[in-house]
This record gives C-alpha cells, structure tokens and sequence, in this order.
C-alpha cells in the first residue's frame, strides 16, 4: 500500500491553510418573493494552519462552528469569504469537477456510522464504493480484495466483509467507517466528533485506532469533538471555538496548562476529573448563562454577555486573535 | 435504621424476538437522606431500566417486572396498586429525564407543567399552582421566572428546559429524585450549571439523589456512593472515594484506565476494554464480564459470581481476588 502522507511528511509547508474563513447561510422570508432577511454567522473570521501528520483539535460548544469549519474545508459548503487552501492550491472557489482530485485526499469520518452507511449494501461493497465514484481500481475483484485490505487495517476480520451493517456493534460500525475513508488513501481525516456516540470502554479502542493509523500512514487529522479530554489526549494544537471564531488556539500542552482566554478557562474548570479527592479541591468557575443565538451574536467580543471579567471596551469593540508567543494565539482585549 | 430507599433482587425482562432479556437482573442498592447516589454503566447495562422498574414506569408488555422488593419509606412500591403509586409519583419520588424537549409537552405553557403536581397531589386551584410555578421557576434561577410562567417550551433554550424539569421534580418537595442521565444533551458549561443547581438544592431539601449518568467525571464531583453496573447486575458498590481509589471489580478498574483525563500525563496510550459490549439475549452462563475480563478463571465461565461485601460498606461481584494476583501479572 502506498502511503501519499508519509511521502510527504518531510515537505516543510502546512497541507491546509485557512484565512479568514467565513461561512454564512442566508435566512429568507416572503411567501411569493423570497429574499433574505438576515443570515446565520456559522463560521465568521477563522484562521488557521495545519501541518502535515498534525492533529488539530476544534472544540466548542453546540452553534460554535467546528462543524461548519470542517465541512467547509472539504467544500461541502460553499465559503462566503476567506480562502483555503489545501497544499498549496487554493480551492476557495473550486467547482465540483475542480474539486474531484481533490475531495480523495481530504475524507470526512462522522459522528454516527449507522446513519452514513447505506443498510442494504454489504461492508465490502460500501468500504469499494468510494473507489468505483472515483475510478481508483476498475477491476472489481481488485476493489474487494482492497476492502479486506482495509478491513484488516482498521482491525475487522477480512471475513466480515460479506455482512451488512446491523450486524455490527458501534465501535465496529465507526472502524468500518474509517476504512471506507481511507479507500481514497486520503492525505487529511476530517473527524466529526467521531467518538461521542461510543460507550466509554469502546472510545478508547477507536482513539487508539486514528493514533496508530496516524503512525503508519502519515496522516493529518482534524478532530472535531465536545470532550476536552479525548482532544486533549489526541490532538497536537487544540482552537477553542465560540459562535463562530476562535477565540484560542495552542499546542495542547500550553492551553491546558496555561489557558488565557476566559472561555477557554470556564470550558476547562467545567470538565470534571474522574477523581472525588481532586474534584473536592478543585475551584469552580461558574460561567453564568449559554450560549446566544448566532443569528445575532452579542456585539464586540462574542463571550462578554458571559464573560466573568468583561469590560466596557468588550461590549463595543471585537478582540483580534493575538499571537502572545509559544504559538499560542489568543482573542481577548485583557490578555 | 431502615434506609430511605432500598432495592433487592430487583428483576426485570422483556420479551424480544429473540427470547426474553433480563435487561435488569437481581439488582439491589439503596439510598439514604441527603444522600446521591450514583448509577453508572454503558449503554445496555440496565441503569434506566432499574429506575424505570422502581417507578413501575415499565411498558407491559414488552417488559415485566419479574421479582425483587423497593422499599420505600417503609412500603414495598412494587406491591401498592396503581393508584396508590400514581400518588407517589411526582409527589414523594420525582424524576428528571435526559430529553427536556421530549418530556415536556409542547403545546402547554411551562408554568402549567410546572405547576401541575402541586395541583394534581396538593389539591391546588389553578391560579396557586401557577403562582407556585413561578416560585419554582425562580428557584431553579430561571432569569424573570414570574413573566416566564406564560412561555412554551420551545422559547427556552436546552438549559432552561433542563431547569424547568427540575422545578417540576421539586414542585412537591420530594424526598428522592431520580436524574436520568440529566445533561447528557448539554453543552459542558451549561452542565456543570445544572448539575450544581441540583445538588444545592437537594442539599436544602434533604433529598436523596439518584444520578444514573455514564460520566465518571460527573459521578467523581457529585456522588457519595456509587453502584457500577455491567449487563443488568451491579457489579461493585462503595463509597465513590474508595471505588476511585481502589476499584475491586475488574470492569472497573477497565473502566478507570480507559476514560481519558484532562490532567494525565500526555503521550501515554489509552488502555481500552478489549471485546465487545455484551449481548443481553446471549450472555454467557458464568461472569457476563468473563469474555473482555484480564483476569478470568474457569470459575468465572461456569458460575455468576455474587455482590458480596470486601469491607468497609464496598461490595463486588467477582471471583477473583484482584489485589492479590496484580503481583503475578506485573
């Protein structure tokens, strides 16, 4: 098997680049004439890189935009401003044929296998679809012998390739998703929080898979997930997402250890450790209300209708995301 | 003294197409005043479907409550009529739901629902029940609660409809609630806010908690006790500082040692539960653990072991001394 991300690990430049993405979708209203009254700000200014055999790690609460960001990188959406660019060719504005040579080497895992795999078709005919789409190996016995193949690598006997999905138990389902993925030998993973739906004795088996298929295959991940643990453990540089921007990014070390953002510290203080003596010592930092509606995000910094310290500067004027050293990026007026 | 809730040998099946499952199976934890109690297991293993059983809240058929006793208060709850139980529901034991949107009727307002016990088990006219909605809504720190009697479901956001449950648990000012896993559709920050609202108040009320969640963070920051449940049966019991501090059952420590924790040490591997979760209509005749367990003997294949006391209030259900082997391992 040939491995495109290995090849590549030694090639200094980021695989991803993302300027100043926006994502907005139109609300529209009228009965006869449709035409837009507002719109919803999903993503609103995000910048990052990713480096190749990188994980990044995109966390946020519900309406934060991680989401929106990961689908909009593989242009599942369209980007209403900012550009990305995927190793070295900017795709901001690429149509769907432009984007076919493109779309193999960036695949996305979701949340719930269950409901992305077709019920009716056998594993070995949905981990061969992708390569049938994509013209990758026309022989058909060649495709199936592929999809053993890949069965194996994602730690499935090659001998359940005949069943059909129902007959697999969550974890299974999610590393039958994952092989179907890698049928496009794909340089990025883009994970959409694909351990949350799993028992907690069955996450850990699925987050050691996308560590060791990391190891062997060179690949680059983004892992879009609401469990601060699991990111933690997984990821190399974390963004704290909140409605739509970024309001920290780090190496994990750091934003564990040293977060700055007051958002990032309340996500952090509200993550109970499996632990009742450190829990009994442990401060609270209570952050008061949810999240607002991102039809319309509070004006200035997005978080100080929450914020414990918030200013009057903060309620007027929108923080810029700030390098602060280390890597470490930073969106507030007070840091 | 007898406690204030006690459960034994509680026993639940349904029929399937593919025979009948035990899905609650010889279960038995009790609660005491002021206490919260922590139910915790994965999917399937039966912690729903054990406080469903003790609010006799399970649909017959499929299902049946086979044997076992909930004493409660001095009463066996699974030997009054109907009726009776109807009277306790939502009076002396309430309950609060994962899914406010699915237990809360969207076509009345919140007040309505709010209020609703106070009338059904207190006799109250309309007009009180509504005004000890609004009291509630206040004290569950719903911003404006008064003006927000009126409001429908669907105008409050996931959190507020999480209060708005809980102030209809407490509406009757019960002795015990039982939380189903109640934050699971939350976001963290909203979470740790609701979680914290509900151990204050039983605090102030003298309540018992039971806190059926798969989190075992949540169970870390807000148990007394925990009972761990694997396949329909407990499978260790203890205070949640000794089960933490020296897991006895194998699927426990198995538990412990895979979750991963916002203070480890980086880089280190994750150690997950080898195998899969089990399956209810085909569990095997011994330890329903035996197939993933490190630890297994012939014992465990033949025979289901017993929740026994290892000392100090904890209780396990294992053969297997597992202190006593870790040395031949390491």
């Amino acid at each position: 098997m040939s491995m495109p991300g290995l090849a590549n690990m030694s090639d200094p430049s980021p695989l991803l680049v993302v300027e100043d993405l926006k994502v907005h979708f139109p609300i529209k209203a009228g009965t006869l004439v449709q035409r837009q009254v507002a719109s919803v700000k999903a993503v609103d200014g995000v910048s990052f890189l990713l480096n190749r055999g990188e994980t990044l790690g995109l966390v946020g609460e519900s309406g934060c935009g991680k989401s929106t960001t990961g689908l909009a990188v593989l242009r599942m959406l369209d980007i209403t401003a900012g550009r990305v660019v995927f190793d070295g060719e900017d795709i901001t504005r690429h149509d769907r044929a432009a984007m076919r040579p493109i779309r193999k080497r960036m695949q996305m895992v979701y949340q719930d296998p269950y409901g992305s795999l077709n019920p009716r078709m056998k594993v070995v005919d949905l981990i061969a679809e992708p390569m049938i789409v994509h013209d990758l190996l026309p022989n058909r016995a060649a495709r199936a012998d592929r999809a053993r193949e890949l069965l194996a690598l994602v730690g499935l006997r090659p001998d359940m390739a005949d069943r059909y999905i129902h007959e697999f138990s969550g974890g299974q389902r999610q590393r039958i998703g994952v092989a179907r993925a890698l049928s496009m030998e794909p340089d990025l993973l883009i994970c959409d929080e694909p351990v949350s739906a799993l028992d907690v004795s069955i996450q850990a088996q699925i987050v050691n898979l996308f560590q060791d298929l990391q190891q062997s295959l060179g690949l680059t991940y983004i892992f879009v997930a609401h469990d601060l643990a699991v990111v933690r453990h997984i990821s190399d540089r974390i963004a704290v997402m909140y409605l739509g921007r970024i309001a920290e990014i780090a190496d994990r070390e750091t934003l564990y250890r040293r977060p700055l953002h007051p958002y990032t510290q309340a996500l952090l203080a509200a993550v109970p450790i499996p632990d009742p003596e450190i829990e009994a010592t442990r401060p609270q930092i209570a952050v008061a209300g949810e999240v607002p509606s991102a039809l319309n995000p509070p004006p200035g910094c997005r978080f100080h209708t929450r914020c414990p310290l918030a200013v009057a500067r903060c309620r007027t004027e929108e923080p810029a995301l700030r390098d602060v050293g280390a890597g470490q990026m930073v969106s507030c007026h007070l840091v | 003294m007898a406690k204030l809730l006690e459960v034994s040998g509680l026993t639940t099946s349904f029929r399937t197409e593919r025979g009948p499952v035990m899905a609650v199976d010889s279960v038995s934890f009790d609660v005491d005043a002021g206490e919260t109690l922590a139910i915790v297991g994965e999917s399937g293993s039966g912690k729903s479907v054990s406080a469903l059983s003790l609010m006799r809240l399970i649909p017959n058929p499929p299902g049946e409550i086979v044997a076992g006793s909930v004493m409660f208060e001095g009463q066996d709850l699974l030997k009054i009529t109907e009726a009776e139980m109807r009277a306790v529901r939502g009076d002396r034991i309430a309950m609060i739901f994962q899914e406010p949107m699915t237990s809360l009727n969207p076509s009345l307002t919140v007040g309505m629902q709010v209020g609703e016990p106070v009338m059904l088990h207190r006799g109250a006219s309309w007009k009180a029940a509504l005004e000890r909605a609004g009291e509630l809504l206040a004290r569950v720190r719903i911003p404006d609660a008064r003006s927000r009697v009126d409001a429908y479901p669907h105008q409050f956001s996931g959190g507020m409809r999480q209060r708005a449950m809980i102030a209809m648990a407490l509406a009757c000012q019960p002795k015990l609630i039982i939380a189903d896993e109640p934050t699971t559709a939350l976001d963290v920050t909203v979470q740790s806010q609701i979680l914290s609202l509900l151990k204050e108040l039983t605090r102030e009320t003298g309540a018992a908690l039971i806190l059926i969640t798969h989190d075992l963070g949540v169970v870390a920051r807000y148990a007394d006790r925990v009972s761990v449940m694997y396949a329909g049966r407990v499978v260790e019991t203890g205070t949640a500082r000794d089960i933490y501090k020296r897991p006895q059952h194998p699927y426990t420590q198995g538990l412990m040692a895979c979750v991963p924790r916002l203070d480890q040490v980086l880089g280190r591997r994750l150690v997950p539960i080898d195998g899969q979760p089990p399956d209810l209509t085909r569990l095997p005749p011994g330890c329903a653990f035996a197939p993933r367990c490190g630890w297994v003997t012939e014992r465990c294949l033949q025979e289901r072991p017993s929740l026994d006391p290892v000392g100090n209030g904890h209780l396990k259900a294992c053969f297997v001394d597992v202190d006593a082997r870790v040395g031949e391992h390491v």
